[in-house]
């Protein structure tokens, strides 16, 4: 504050070069004023729209969230609300179903996450050599980035038909059976994982690459002077680079992966939010829509929801836990 | 989150890292051949032989969906899958015009869509340039609450945003979508990134010498200065509104859609013809596809200075 204000608006003070003053005395005095009120409150009025909005839509319903959750709360008569503890807990932890959503969304983080990071490395390394038409590889690769879930899932589902889809046929092609992608719990969450990795590599990749670009040239070529091939030298020059960001892209990956609806809604076609006839791929967020909108019990929802924010809370921590240890080590 | 972001940025800028140069030079022993330093280094055949499979990987997917939009519908369900286009594209892209409301949603989608990435890019701006150029008291508490909510799930939100909605019978209006993704947090850490290194603040306080009010400031030193890293947020804030599916499913229905409420409601049957449905998908995508196709090389920029700056 001090310095803004003792660089620019103060009163023009000193006598001497202060000849005309008489002129503009009138004026003058309100006008610094007004001047200096502008620049101690325009920072507020600059932040205030975003924090008017963000309390609103983002702060308060985080918070009411939380006290739903402690109460019933039906859909249709969202503004009553009777309170119950942590009833609404307790029937989660003995619903087998929040149990085998937890599972499958665990599996279905793993099977998209680690596949599409380590594709999206690979890809990023490639990137990075001396290409012809360097930014159609970027743009082309990006392009699912911009397909929306709906879209890109409506098109899996027909790749993935049991009868008729393309998948199939091209493995009967090489002599392997017609898999009913939708009936399994392993079949179908590698169908919903392979949608995430397609829409999220090209993204990452371009993660990585603008990491990589970062790298000061002169670590590849005194690791080249030690004799470092190609492969050693992405595995000793540039992995190690690149660990902030990578945790950095797991721990993104991950909540997206915690949230995961969209692609199991719509895979699971008419009666998606129960991902698959025995819930075998329905994720935790299809289970909150699940209790929600359709066995209207908002209140079993919102807990649901804080349930994840805790489990999401607890990724943080562990990521905080592993940047320090990687501090330590650096 | 602040300490993992914050660091590519740094690291781009420190000295190099010595345990990764030890490693390689105590591990690798010297041998004939120089690798020579990564970036000089010219792709081989190789190279370009993956790189173009896995951008037929990017592409089929949407390639197909023009296809399979182009058939009737009993061609869909007959092996093998057609590989060629038809003749019916322009016939079922009408029908899901009409039938699956996609061309209300098409226009709902931009109004939406348009809204969100004006407000985002108009507040971040402003919020952005006060939190890395000007000083006032909370400046750091406010700024680390932005940062520390970037990843709050939507899911966290939707029963109290659900209930006011309901309470204000804003069920099926578009504002219900609009006003709560009005702002966004990463928005402003953005901008501020970008505006702590790109705007001198020598040019303000000669501005503010000069007598320019806050206002005139805004306009014409930090507008002008940040108006790359706007346009930048500008289309992925456009490009996420579009695509956003978990609150619009929630707040509308079908009588008055966005795209993404109208596919889902192809997804689960409202219509049963495949080839319609995928005419539907085909619409719903064009837009972005075409948006890519003119400014793919400044959303490819602004995705990858996103990484190296927040």
């Amino acid at each position: 504050m001090t310095a803004a204000t003792e660089a620019v608006g103060d009163r023009p003070a000193p006598p001497p070069e202060d000849l005309d003053r008489p002129r503009r005395g009138g004026p003058r005095p309100w006008r610094s004023r007004l001047y200096r009120w502008d620049v101690r409150f325009s920072p507020y009025a600059f932040v205030a729209p975003f924090f008017l909005f963000f309390s609103a839509f983002g702060v308060f319903p985080l918070l009411y969230t939380g006290w739903a959750s402690l109460h019933r709360v039906e859909l249709y008569a969202p503004d009553q609300l009777e309170w119950v503890g942590l009833h609404n807990y307790a029937r989660l932890l003995g619903d087998d179903f929040f149990w085998n959503a937890l599972r499958n969304t665990f599996t279905i983080g793993v099977l998209s996450t680690v596949p599409q990071l380590l594709m999206a490395l690979g890809l990023a390394h490639l990137l990075h050599y001396r290409l012809r038409a360097a930014s159609f590889w970027r743009v082309a690769l990006l392009t699912p980035y911009a397909t929306s879930v709906a879209a890109a899932t409506l098109v899996f589902v027909l790749l993935y038909g049991r009868d008729y889809g393309m998948v199939n046929w091209a493995l009967g092609a090489v002599g392997v059976g017609p898999v009913d992608w939708q009936s399994s719990a392993w079949s179908s969450q590698i169908a919903v994982s392979s949608i995430v990795i397609w829409r999220w590599t090209g993204y990452n990749a371009l993660i990585y690459l603008a990491a990589m670009q970062a790298v000061p040239d002169e670590l590849y070529e005194s690791a080249a002077l030690d004799g470092a091939s190609r492969a050693q030298q992405f595995r000793y020059v540039t992995v190690p680079a690149l660990r902030p960001t990578i945790l950095f892209t797991v721990i993104v990956s991950t909540i997206g992966a915690t949230q995961l609806f969209g692609e199991p809604l719509l895979f699971g076609g008419a009666g998606g939010q129960k991902g698959g006839a025995s819930h075998q791929f329905q994720t935790l967020g299809l289970y909150l829509y699940e209790q929600g909108w359709f066995n209207f019990h908002l209140g079993r929802a919102s807990a649901v929801a804080w349930t994840m924010f805790l489990i999401l809370l607890l990724i943080g921590a562990v990521n905080l836990l592993i940047a320090r240890g990687l501090r330590k080590t650096r | 989150m602040t300490t993992t972001t914050g660091r590519p940025a740094g690291r781009a800028k420190g000295p190099p890292r010595e345990p990764a140069k030890g490693r390689a030079g105590s591990k690798g022993p010297a041998k004939g051949r120089s690798g020579g330093a990564g970036r000089q280094l010219r792709a081989g055949p190789v190279t370009y032989a993956v790189l173009v499979l896995f951008t037929a990987g990017s592409l089929f997917p949407l390639v197909w969906t023009a296809v399979t939009a182009s058939r009737d519908n009993a061609r869909l369900a007959r092996t093998p899958p057609p590989f060629r286009f038809g003749d019916r594209l322009l016939t079922n892209l009408g029908t899901a015009w009409g039938e699956a409301h996609m061309g209300l949603a098409l226009f709902n989608t931009v109004l939406v869509a348009g809204a969100v990435a004006l407000g985002t890019v108009l507040f971040s701006t402003t919020a952005g340039f006060a939190f890395a150029k000007l000083r006032f008291r909370f400046r750091n508490v406010l700024l680390l609450t932005t940062v520390g909510t970037m990843m709050v799930p939507p899911q966290l939100s939707v029963v109290p945003l659900f209930m006011v909605v309901a309470e204000l019978r804003w069920t099926n209006e578009l504002q219900s979508v609009v006003l709560p993704t009005l702002v966004s947090a990463f928005g402003v850490f953005f901008m501020r990134q970008y505006l702590v290194e790109a705007l001198p603040t020598e040019l303000i306080e000669a501005a503010r010498v000069d007598g320019a009010s806050s206002l005139r400031v805004l306009w014409h030193v930090v507008f002008p200065v940040a108006r790359p890293a706007m346009a930048v947020l500008g289309m992925l804030s456009f490009v996420q509104a579009w695509n956003d599916f978990f609150w619009p499913i929630i707040a509308l229905t079908q009588e008055n859609p966005t795209v993404q409420v109208a596919l889902t409601g192809l997804g689960r049957g409202y219509v049963p013809d495949q080839a319609v449905i995928m005419a539907g998908a085909l619409l719903g995508t064009l837009p972005l596809l075409l948006a890519f196709t003119l400014f793919g090389r400044q959303i490819v920029g602004g995705i990858m200075q996103g990484a190296v700056k927040g």
